[in-house]
């Protein structure tokens, strides 16, 4: 069997807003649209990945938060509703997608294997959490890829970023092992914004783009300053700088997606591509792209 | 009718007392316990339970369940194996349409949610499964905002009240929570359960030692030093004893009984009865802020202008210490006047009233909010709950006149908007002093030198 690997990991952020601004059918709410900026960044990365070819779509999303561990899908076929309880006048997603188990179970053996607190997920009932539909649906609206859906152990609530990013640079190795012995090509996608203070209060409609900004100029120099890092290649100063970002910008990157795709890509020092950025109620978010090639060992 | 809280709890958030009791000893007693405080709310006159849970994070403010009946099929994140709990819940969407109004007008973002397939929090699932399996008592479930501090925490509760007592509701309140709130992060065999460190336990028997002497005001102020001690910073703090606190009035001498105290998967899970029954135990010790309107940062999204709190608590004209004139009768119960007057005159037999409004005394607030803010824009207000506060301020003056409510004998009524507030005004009447029976005069005028909608002259005898 020839060796899978990773073709290529995306920052992929998940706010509703964007599902809800495209207007797709499988989703309930109506909009006049908004964000475009980020949906047309979306649109970019989408046509940047057309020609490349993959089997899977591996995700880490920071709203399936589980504290016992980390939890992998392990439900092949998962259709349902899925309604955001912070925004559901936004986002009332009808899904329907197909799990890879078996890359899941392979990356969960492989994590266990190597000490790490690990389940996997087969309750039937089980809800897809928003964040990765969100991701996914921005990505490859298609649909037609499986997905290995990965939870966001909240080990940062019980430690600290620093242990939170040792056990999301262990599962990052954990995962790009596992996918090399798998035979798979995958698409890896961290789902995650990056500063992350919100506004409390909702403009009428959601969607008025006159209301929409960064929280504050902190929060603004902290974007900027990892966006620049990442088109720079500097993964590993990413990393170094984390506690401070994740303190500072009260950033979603606490969720460990970043760090575990990070690691999971070699900590790369090639430059990443920027697609978009944008705020959306008041937080950060950047569209980034590591393209194509072998990446990690 | 008045409304009140006839029964406090806190209990449990994880799904194991629901799905799997029978695995471990400790969570059969917590869910024994659940059904002993299901037996309590039966025997009580409850007729509403209002969930405050910390398992719903909110970033738009706070928001309130009014899906009339949520269903859907409940998995725990973390604890999927254990089953799915099917749940079909029956809200008083009544109330929780005019707690989002009460929210509003105390000046807190908030908003009611009513959509199908909306994904109800384990907390409250699990709890209302185990306290009213039957829906036979309606509900009404909040959220946690992620940012929300003691202020806007308390004024949720005070709004949350305004509407109990508006709707004469005889409700229990719940907080659904943890006590110390770190589980173990491997999995464990059910045996193998306990509390995850001894500090956290010693923290927690202390929380109870002072819940079951019914001290609840002590531990709401304690609560920043429990966050910090015993709690994982997860999505929100330890907010709930800010809010069940100021669902009893700050009080501090309830009758508190601990039904259990057990381990799940690490965290402390206890059920605690709080009744309204004073210990007998006297002084509370009460040292923070008494907040009834929320003015805080929150509205980021407005310019400065518009970031007034949007009732403010001082509007309207001067107030004037009432005059100290010959025979007069004054209270600090009752609102400033708004010109050199007393409150009433005593003459003879009778007692002579100053028009009475619903501002409230101390804070000049106007219950039901405001009928136009400070630009002249017109509000929604509540008719009935400014007809009560006004019937409320008329009991305060009679009884400092040494009078009471069942001796008044004339009325005179002016309404601002009688088309639109005359039915309100009446309903709230025929149960207040439609019952004692003083013959009345109701008049439509333009305005009032308040924003408010309603004031009475009453005649009492002495
Ligand atoms: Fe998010």
């Amino acid at each position: 069997m020839a060796k899978g690997g990773i073709v290529a990991g995306c920052l992929a952020p998940h706010p509703p807003h964007l599902v809800y601004a495209e207007n797709p059918e499988q989703n309930e709410p109506v909009s006049e649209g908004g964000w475009e900026q980020l949906r047309w960044g979306y649109e970019r990365l989408r046509e940047s990945l057309k020609d490349v070819d993959y089997d899977v779509i591996v995700i880490l999303s920071p709203h399936w938060q589980t504290y016992v561990g980390t939890h992998f899908i392990g439900v092949e076929k998962c259709s349902s509703k899925s309604v955001d309880p912070v925004f559901p006048n936004l986002f009332r997603f009808n899904y329907d997608l197909t799990i890879d188990v078996e890359l899941a179970k392979a990356i969960h053996d492989q994590a266990k294997s190597e000490g790490m607190s690990v389940k996997m997920m087969t309750n039937p009932d089980f809800r897809v959490d928003y964040g990765t539909i969100v991701s996914c649906h921005m990505v490859r609206p298609e649909w037609d890829k499986p997905i290995v859906s990965i939870s966001s152990n909240r080990s940062l609530s019980y430690y600290s970023v620093e242990v939170m990013q040792e056990m999301m640079i262990e599962l990052g190795k954990s995962t790009a092992k596992a996918i090399e012995e798998s035979g798979k090509k995958c698409l890896l996608i961290a789902s995650n914004s990056l500063s992350h203070r919100h506004f409390v209060t909702e403009t009428n409609p959601p969607e008025d783009m006159s209301k929409e900004h960064i929280t504050s100029h902190a929060m603004h120099l902290w974007d900027m300053r990892m966006i620049e890092m990442m088109r720079e290649g500097k993964s590993q100063q990413i990393i170094n700088e984390m506690p401070e970002f994740c303190e500072q910008a009260i950033a979603e990157t606490d969720g460990g997606a970043l760090t575990w795709l990070l690691s999971a890509m070699g900590v790369p020092s090639e430059p990443a591509i920027l697609h978009g950025y944008g705020t959306i109620i008041g937080t950060g978010n950047a569209i980034m792209e590591w393209p194509c090639r072998n990446w990690g060992a | 009718m008045s409304g009140e809280i006839v029964k406090s709890l806190i209990v449990p958030a994880h799904p194991h007392p629901v799905l799997c009791p029978e695995k471990n000893e400790g969570w059969q007693r917590v869910r024994d316990a659940y059904d002993d405080a299901r037996r309590q709310i039966e025997e009580s006159d409850a007729d509403l339970i209002i969930v405050y849970s910390t398992l719903w994070p909110s970033v738009i403010g706070h928001q309130i369940q009014a899906d009339p009946n949520p269903e859907w099929v409940m998995v725990d994140a973390d604890f999927h194996d254990l089953g799915s709990i099917h749940y079909s819940l029956r809200i008083d969407t009544e109330f929780a349409e005019a707690w989002n109004q009460a929210n509003i007008n105390r000046g807190l973002e908030s908003r009611t949610v009513s959509y199908h397939g909306f994904p109800v929090d384990v907390g409250s699932v699990v709890a209302l499964e185990l306290l009213n399996p039957d829906n036979r008592i309606p509900a009404v479930i909040c959220s946690t905002n992620v940012y929300s501090n003691r202020a806007e925490t308390t004024v949720l509760a005070k709004a949350c009240m305004d509407v109990v007592k508006a709707q004469g509701k005889k409700a229990v309140a719940v907080s659904v929570m943890s006590l110390s709130n770190r589980m173990f992060t491997e999995p464990i065999e059910p045996h193998e359960d306990r509390i995850h460190s001894l500090k956290d336990d010693e923290w927690n028997r202390k929380i109870l030692e002072f819940l079951s002497e019914g001290r609840l005001e002590d531990v709401g102020q304690l609560s920043r030093t429990i966050h910090d001690q015993i709690r994982v910073k997860k999505v929100v703090a330890f907010k709930p004893m800010w809010w069940l606190s100021a669902m009893n009035d700050n009080r501090n001498d309830l009758t508190g009984e601990v039904l259990a105290y057990e381990p799940i998967h690490g965290a402390g899970a206890a059920v605690v009865v709080l009744n309204p029954e004073s210990n007998g135990t006297g002084d509370k010790e009460y040292d923070e802020d008494d907040v009834d309107f929320y003015g805080g940062d929150r509205n980021v999204l407005d310019s400065d202008k518009d970031a007034e709190p949007k009732q403010p608590i001082n509007s309207g004209p001067a107030l004037y210490d009432p005059v100290e004139g010959a025979n007069a009768v004054n209270t600090s119960k009752a609102p400033k006047p708004v010109g050199a007057y007393p409150h009433a005159r005593r003459e003879g037999d009778l007692i002579y009233l100053s028009g009475v409004g619903p501002r409230q005394p101390g804070d000049n607030s106007i219950p039901g909010g405001p009928i136009k803010d400070s630009n002249g824009n017109p509000l929604n207000y509540d008719i009935k709950a400014q007809t009560r506060a006004v019937v409320d301020n008329i009991a305060r003056i009679l009884e400092e006149a040494g009078s009471s409510l069942d001796k008044v004998i004339d009325v005179t009524s002016f309404l601002v908007d009688m088309d639109r507030d005359f039915s309100g005004y009446n309903e709230v009447w025929a149960e207040t002093l439609g019952k004692v029976g003083p013959t009345r005069t109701t008049l439509a005028i333009r305005a009032l030198p308040t924003p408010i909608a309603v004031e009475m002259k009453v005649i009492a005898k002495a």
